[in-house]
C-alpha cells in the first residue's frame, strides 16, 4: 500500500526509439522487445534488481527443499531456546546460531530463517496474482473506455477516479472482516489469500486502466487503425490485433511497478492482522509480533523488515529499469 | 467558476452516497451469499439464540436492504432507536450506528479519535511537501550531481520500506536508545510540548514515505518541463535563470502534483492507520483495528464512512484549489 504508480511513461515515443537506433547504424531490423532488452542489460541496477527478483522466486518455489536442507521446520517450536522469564531467545542477536541462521522467534522459538523462506511464498504469490487481476481488468476496461468513448468512457473513468481516491486499505480490512472462514472449498489462509489477491487487484486496475485508456485514445486516430477499418476489419480485430500490441510497453512497465506495491499491501494487511492466518508464515505478520519485542529482541523486527525492503527494492529497481528501457526520454 | 463549484459539489455528494451504498452492501450482501447469520457478527459467537433474536430485531436485520439503508440514513439526520421486546437503546443524531459489543454509540468514538488522525495527516503533509518537493526540484536542477544521487537513493529507499518498519526502527533508535522523544501519545490539551514530542516520530515516518514518492515524481516532472520549448524560448528572450525556474518551470511542475495529492489522500488514510498502529496513537486506525479483532461491524462501518468522507471532502478542496491555480481546469 505505498508507492503509487506515478512515474509516467509514454508509448508514443516508441517510434522515436526505433528511428534513433536505426540511425545509429544497426542494419538489421530489431523489434521493440529486442531494443528494450539491450538497453535493460546495460542498466546495472536494473540487472541487479532482476537477479534478486529471480532469486526470490526460486526461494519461494523451493521453500520446502531449502528448509529441509538446513533441517528446520517453519512451524516447529523450540522452547528450549527461549528465556522462560522474558520470553525472548537466549542466545545473542535473537538467538542466531549455526542451527538457526536468523535466530528464533520470541515465545515459541520457531526458526526465523525457515519462516522467512516460507513467507516469500505468500508475498510473491499475492504480489504477482493481484497484479495479473489488475492488468486484465485494467487493460480490458481501459481499451473499452478509450476506444468507444462517450458514456462508456464516462462511466469507466468515473469509476476509476472513485477507486483511486478510495481508502482501499480500510475497505479491504472491512471486507476481510465479514468473510467467513470457509469459502468456495477453501479454508482459513486460503480464503484470506483469495480475498487479498482479488481485492488488491481490483483496487489496482485503475492505475493500468488510466494509462491504457489514454494511449488508446491517441492510438485509435492513427492511420494504421483507419487503414484496418477501411479494409473491413471488425471491431474485435482492431481492438486486440491492432491496438493491444501497441499497448504492451506501457502495460509491462506498470505491471512491474505494481508488483512491489502489492507486496507492500499484503505485508501491511498481515501486519494489521487481516492477512494470512497463523501458523502460515508471512513477513508482515512477523513484524506485527515484533512490535511487542522491539526493545528486548530488535533482531526479530529487523529480519522480516529487511526481507520486505530487499524484495520491494529489487522489484522497484527492476521496474525503473524496464521503464527507462522502454522510454527513450528516461530521466535517469 | 460557480457552475464548476456546483458540479464538483454534486459529484462529491454522489461519491459519498456511492461509498455508503458499497460499504453497506458489503455488510448486508456478503453474509447473505456466504450463508452466515449477520446477527452473529454483531454479538459474538458464544451468544445464545435469544440474544441473536434481540439483535436481529433491534437492527432490523430481516428487513430488505433498502429499508435498512433508509434507517441508517435516518439515524444520521434524526437519530434512531434500537428496540426489541421492551428493551430500547437510544442513539441520538447524528447516529452512525451503535456497537452492541462495547455498548456505546459510534459517533462519539469517531469524534473522539478523528482529531488524532487528522493532526497526524496534516503534520506529515507539511513535512513531506516541503522536503519532498524541495528535494525533487533541487535534484532535477542539479541532475547527475552527488546531491541528486544522494536524494534519489534516499527516495528509492523511502518508497521501498514498509512504513511500520521505518516506524519501529525510529522508535527503537530515537526513543528507546537515545531517549530524545516520547514513545507515547499525550493529548494536545494536556501538555503541548509532550504532544509534540510524541507526534514527531509518527509525522516524520509518514512524511518519509510520501516525501520519497513526491521527490521522485517532482524530479521526473521538473526534468520533463525543463526540456520544453517554452523554457528555451524564455531563456532565449534573456529571462534570468532564477525567474525561468520559479515562474515558468515550477508552476507547470506543480499542477500534476496537486492532482496527485487529491488521488493520494485515500492512500494517506491507509498509511495513517499503519502509523497509528506502530506508534499506538489513539486515532481512527487503532479504533478500527480493535473493531476488526472483535468483529465489531458498526464501528468498522463508521470508521470506513468517516475516512471516506474526509477523503472526498479533501478532494473537493484540492479540486477547488486546483481551479484557482490553473484556470484551464474550470473549462474542462
Amino acid at each position: 500500500m505505498t508507492a503509487p504508480l506515478h512515474d509516467a511513461v509514454k508509448a508514443d515515443d516508441v517510434d522515436t526509439v526505433v528511428t534513433a537506433e536505426v540511425a545509429k547504424g544497426s542494419v538489421e531490423g530489431r523489434s521493440l522487445g529486442q531494443i528494450a532488452w539491450t538497453r535493460l542489460k546495460r542498466d546495472k541496477l536494473a540487472v541487479a534488481g532482476g537477479v534478486v527478483v529471480l532469486f526470490l522466486i526460486l526461494v519461494a518455489i523451493f521453500a520446502p527443499v531449502i528448509t529441509s536442507i538446513i533441517g528446520q521446520d517453519p512451524n516447529k517450536y523450540n522452547q528450549d531456546l527461549i528465556d522462560p522469564l522474558f520470553g525472548t531467545p537466549t542466545g545473542s542477536l535473537g538467538g542466531i546460531s549455526s542451527d538457526h541462521l536468523l535466530g528464533v522467534e520470541p515465545v515459541n522459538g520457531r526458526d526465523v530463517f525457515a519462516r522467512i523462506v516460507y513467507g516469500a511464498r505468500i508475498s510473491l504469490l499475492v504480489g504477482f496474482l493481484s497484479a495479473v487481476v489488475a492488468v486484465v481488468l485494467g487493460t480490458v476496461l481501459g481499451i473499452l473506455a478509450g476506444y468507444f468513448g462517450g458514456w462508456v468512457d464516462a462511466l469507466i473513468s468515473r469509476v476509476m477516479d472513485g477507486l483511486l481516491a478510495f481508502p482501499q486499505l480500510l475497505f479491504i480490512i472491512s471486507l476481510i472482516a465479514v468473510m467467513p472462514d470457509k469459502l468456495l472449498g477453501l479454508e482459513g489462509t486460503g480464503v484470506r489469500l483469495l480475498v487479498m489477491i482479488l481485492v488488491i487487484g481490483f483496487f489496482g486496475w485503475p492505475y493500468i486502466g488510466r494509462i491504457v485508456r489514454g494511449q488508446t485514445l491517441s492510438l485509435r486516430e492513427r492511420e494504421y487503425v483507419e487503414a484496418a477499418r477501411s479494409l473491413g476489419a471488425g471491431r474485435r480485430y482492431i481492438l486486440f490485433k491492432e491496438l493491444l500490441p501497441n499497448l504492451i510497453a506501457p502495460i509491462t512497465v506498470y505491471t512491474t511497478l505494481m508488483i512491489p506495491t502489492n507486496i507492500l499491501t499484503e505485508a501491511a494487511l498481515s501486519f494489521l492482522g487481516a492477512g494470512v492466518k497463523p501458523p502460515t508464515a508471512s513477513w508482515g505478520q512477523m513484524l506485527n509480533q515484533a512490535v511487542r519485542y522491539y526493545e528486548t529482541d530488535p533482531m526479530y523486527m529487523v529480519v522480516p523488515g529487511v526481507a520486505i525492503f530487499i524484495t520491494v527494492l529489487a522489484f522497484n529497481l527492476f521496474g525503473d529499469g524496464v521503464r527507462d528501457a522502454l522510454d527513450p526520454k528516461g530521466t535517469r | 467558476m460557480l457552475t464548476y463549484l456546483i458540479r464538483r459539489l454534486f459529484a462529491a455528494a454522489v461519491m459519498l452516497v456511492a461509498i455508503v451504498l458499497v460499504v453497506f452492501s458489503i455488510f448486508f450482501l456478503i453474509p447473505k451469499w456466504t450463508g452466515v447469520d449477520p446477527a452473529t457478527m454483531y454479538v459474538g459467537k458464544a451468544s445464545d439464540a435469544a440474544a441473536l433474536e434481540g439483535i436481529r430485531q433491534k437492527l432490523g436485520l430481516d428487513e430488505p436492504i433498502l429499508v435498512q439503508l433508509f434507517e441508517f440514513f435516518k439515524g444520521i439526520f434524526v437519530g434512531r432507536d434500537y428496540s426489541s421486546a421492551g428493551d430500547t437503546i437510544k442513539c441520538q443524531a447524528p447516529c452512525f450506528g451503535y456497537s452492541f459489543k462495547t455498548e456505546q454509540a459510534i459517533w462519539p468514538v469517531l469524534t473522539d479519535r478523528f482529531p488524532v488522525t487528522f493532526a497526524l495527516a496534516i503534520g506529515a503533509a507539511v513535512i513531506w511537501l516541503i522536503i519532498g518537493l524541495g528535494a525533487g526540484i533541487l535534484s532535477a536542477l542539479k541532475r547527475g550531481t552527488i546531491w541528486d544521487r544522494f536524494s534519489m537513493t534516499g527516495a528509492l529507499a523511502g518508497v521501498s520500506l514498509p512504513i511500520y518498519f521505518t516506524g519501529l526502527i525510529s522508535l527503537a533508535v530515537f526513543s528507546y536508545q537515545l531517549g530524545w522523544v516520547n514513545n507515547e501519545f499525550t493529548p494536545l490539551e494536556e501538555n503541548v510540548a509532550d504532544w509534540f514530542s510524541g507526534m514527531i516520530l509518527p509525522w516524520v515516518t509518514l512524511a518519509f514515505l510520501f516525501g520519497a514518492m513526491y521527490a521522485r515524481l517532482t524530479r521526473a516532472t521538473m526534468l520533463e518541463v525543463m526540456g520544453e520549448d517554452y523554457i528555451r524560448t524564455a531563456r532565449a528572450k534573456g529571462v534570468q535563470e532564477s525567474v525561468v525556474i520559479r515562474k515558468h518551470a515550477m508552476r507547470s511542475t506543480m499542477t500534476p502534483i496537486i492532482t496527485l495529492l487529491g488521488v493520494d489522500l485515500g492512500m494517506l488514510m491507509g498509511n495513517a492507520i499503519l502509523t497509528e498502529t506502530t506508534f499506538s496513537l489513539p486515532g481512527l486506525g487503532q479504533a478500527v483495528l480493535k473493531a476488526i479483532g472483535e468483529r465489531d461491524l458498526p464501528l468498522i462501518l463508521g470508521v470506513t464512512l468517516i475516512t471516506a468522507t474526509a477523503v472526498v471532502v479533501a478532494n473537493l478542496v484540492v479540486d477547488i484549489l486546483y481551479s484557482v491555480i490553473d484556470p484551464r481546469v474550470r473549462l474542462a
